[in-house]
């Protein structure tokens, strides 16, 4: 009975007697959220320490500004930008496919398709979005540069077009689906208004939905960018592993995530500068898509603040 | 009226998002045409029973198929407590305002798109040598393939704590309940096929992946069966070892490995969407 004379002056809802169980519960689901902190701690750590001893025996401005990445040869050279100009490449072609086509079939789906049918076609843009990266290298190798021969384009074995096409097809999923999320976000009652204005379904589409949407359709160009960026094996199988300052597609190159994979599969000796490029030319890569991610969950949060 | 030039530009575009769409599902199409044409006639028992051999006629790939399989249990024994843990803790406790908790949720939504190859990374440094230094082994697979994951199923798994309609909670307090039994007794229970949808998801992706593994050195010829503290290789290493291989037949035999893969991701896929449509309440 003693509590209630405690509650008596100043009537409490929270629970009168401390309960140790729920603390630690807390501090056990706290924990668990640690390990996201740590991972990205881990991955910050992991990178920098390699990456400054490399930057101790190669200059930062010749790193960022050379034009020959030769780091087996005799002597070595460490000049990134070929392994910026092939990752670039690839990308390009990649968005050329995938934000057209990504957004055109967002605008289908979000303001076209019948219910049913989005039903059926939604399914399908999933499944292409589940299919691992290794067998969209295994189609860009034996199927589409085989086909670009056949249509007349003189392509080596290992290009950087058929790589980027490909992506730019495992990208699309990406963009549509990301895209459509912020054109359903878009209140009814401005398409409404449209549509009572006399508005076409394509004048509605085009001039109302997209431009009330556009921070997230921006976003979701970003993030698949980033994820061009970022892509390994469509790279290492199709495009190939020769360090190439060009913009031509036609030639094979090699982009920052290949050259990692191949030089970790390789047998450089550990303690090594070769082996310290996968760490800078790795810290490289995560800068670049850590920046565009910012910018996306940036403009994804400003959406979701302005109709949600 | 300006109908008819309207409608005329109106048709073209809606024909466009059409070719948009054409472009997504014809390449699925032939995609697959190509792998289920070109692996039929490597797909047979001793793909399952054989270890990798240089001889194609000889050649299986039975120790990558039970890594993957490996990988998959691991991974949902790591993935799915942390990852449930994490939503939990976001959704149910963490105070919103406090900067922290703002910067964890940041942290989250980036560390689900840092590039897969960045992850390998981090296993190199901290699993495979340094602090953890397990060597090349299935179970150093296992843990960065659940880190490489885990955001995935944290965003998968809140989204299903957030549908849970706050009646259902503020109900519960009502009658007495604490903070732990509201979330194990009703959110939890709520949330289950959500959760169980997402992470069936975020499993099939974690299986497919390639490039981490690749950098901690999951190697071609493993002719034995892998236990997790052994040397291993994963489906799609040998996948991409047997492609880059110059001979004719061993890109047959990767597209009859890629076949298995597929059947893999496709019956988890197919599992999740029945999940999804079987048990999923509307509030």
């Amino acid at each position: 009975m003693s509590s209630v004379e405690v509650g008596a002056a100043a009537p409490a809802l929270r629970a009168t007697r401390r309960r140790y169980g729920e603390d630690l519960i807390k501090l056990l689901l706290a924990l668990c959220a640690f390990v996201s902190v740590a991972t990205t701690i881990g991955i910050v750590v992991a990178l920098l320490l390699p990456a400054l001893e490399f930057f101790r025996d190669v200059s930062v401005v010749d790193y960022l500004t050379g034009k020959n990445w030769a780091p087996l040869f005799e002597p070595p050279q460490f000049g990134v930008l070929p392994l910026i100009a092939g990752t670039f490449v690839v990308t390009f072609w990649a968005c050329l496919v995938a934000i057209p086509f990504g957004l055109g079939a967002a605008i289908y789906l979000s303001e076209y398709a019948r219910p049913r049918t989005r039903a059926l076609l939604k399914p399908l843009l999933e499944l292409l979005a589940g299919i691992p990266t290794v067998v969209f290298g295994y189609f860009a190798l034996t199927f589409v540069t085989p086909f670009l021969r056949d249509l007349g384009i003189q392509v080596e074995i290992f290009n950087g077009l058929s790589a980027g096409l490909v992506m730019g097809v495992m990208m699309l999923p990406i963009v549509a689906s990301l895209s459509e999320d912020a054109m359903s976000a878009v209140p009814r009652d401005l398409r409404d208004g449209a549509y009572a204005l006399g508005s076409s379904k394509f004048q509605v589409s085009t001039r109302i939905v997209v431009p009330a949407a556009v921070s997230g359709i921006i976003a979701s160009f970003v993030l698949a960018i980033s994820r061009a960026v970022g892509e390994t094996m469509i790279v290492l199988i199709a495009a190939g592993q020769l360090p190439n300052l060009t913009f031509d597609p036609r030639q094979a190159v090699e982009t920052m995530t290949a050259f990692i994979a191949a030089t970790a599969q390789g047998d450089v000796a550990q303690d090594s500068v070769e082996y310290r490029t996968i760490f800078a030319v790795g810290l490289t890569l995560f800068v670049i898509t850590l920046a565009m991610n910012l910018v996306a969950i940036a403009l994804v949060r400003r959406f979701r603040e302005e109709y949600e | 009226m300006r109908r008819r030039g309207r409608d005329l530009r109106g048709g073209l575009f809606q024909l466009l998002l059409l070719v948009s769409l054409g472009v997504a599902l014809l390449t699925l199409g032939t995609l697959l045409a190509q792998v289920f044409v070109k692996g039929a006639s490597f797909l047979d028992p001793l793909l399952f029973t054989d270890p990798p051999s240089s001889d194609p006629e000889q050649a299986g790939a039975r120790p990558a198929i039970l890594a993957t399989l490996y990988l998959g249990v691991m991974l949902v024994l790591f993935t799915v407590p942390l990852g449930v843990g994490t939503a939990v803790y976001l959704e149910e406790y963490a105070d919103r305002e406090r900067w922290y908790n703002r910067l964890l949720e940041v942290n989250i939504q980036n560390l689900a798109a840092v590039p897969s190859i960045v992850y390998g990374i981090l296993g190199l440094a901290f699993i495979v040598r340094g602090p953890l230094a397990l060597g090349p082994v299935l179970l150093a697979g296992g843990l960065i393939l659940t880190l490489l994951v885990l955001p995935t199923v944290i965003i998968a798994a809140r989204e299903a704590i957030r549908a849970v309609p706050s009646s259902i909670r503020e109900g519960a307090y009502a009658l007495g309940a604490t903070r732990w039994q509201v979330v194990s007794r009703q959110v939890l229970p709520a949330a289950i096929p959500g959760i169980a949808t997402g992470s069936i998801l975020a499993l099939s992706r974690g299986i497919g992946e390639t490039a981490p593994l690749l950098m901690i050195g999951a190697v071609a010829y493993i002719a034995f069966d892998p236990t997790p503290t052994s040397q291993f290789t994963a489906l799609p290493v040998q996948i991409y070892n047997w492609t880059k291989l110059p001979a004719e037949d061993f890109k047959l035999l990767a597209a009859s490995a890629i076949i298995v893969l597929l059947g893999m991701l496709l019956t988890l896929n197919a599992l999740a969407i029945w999940l999804r449509n079987r048990y999923q309440r509307r509030w």
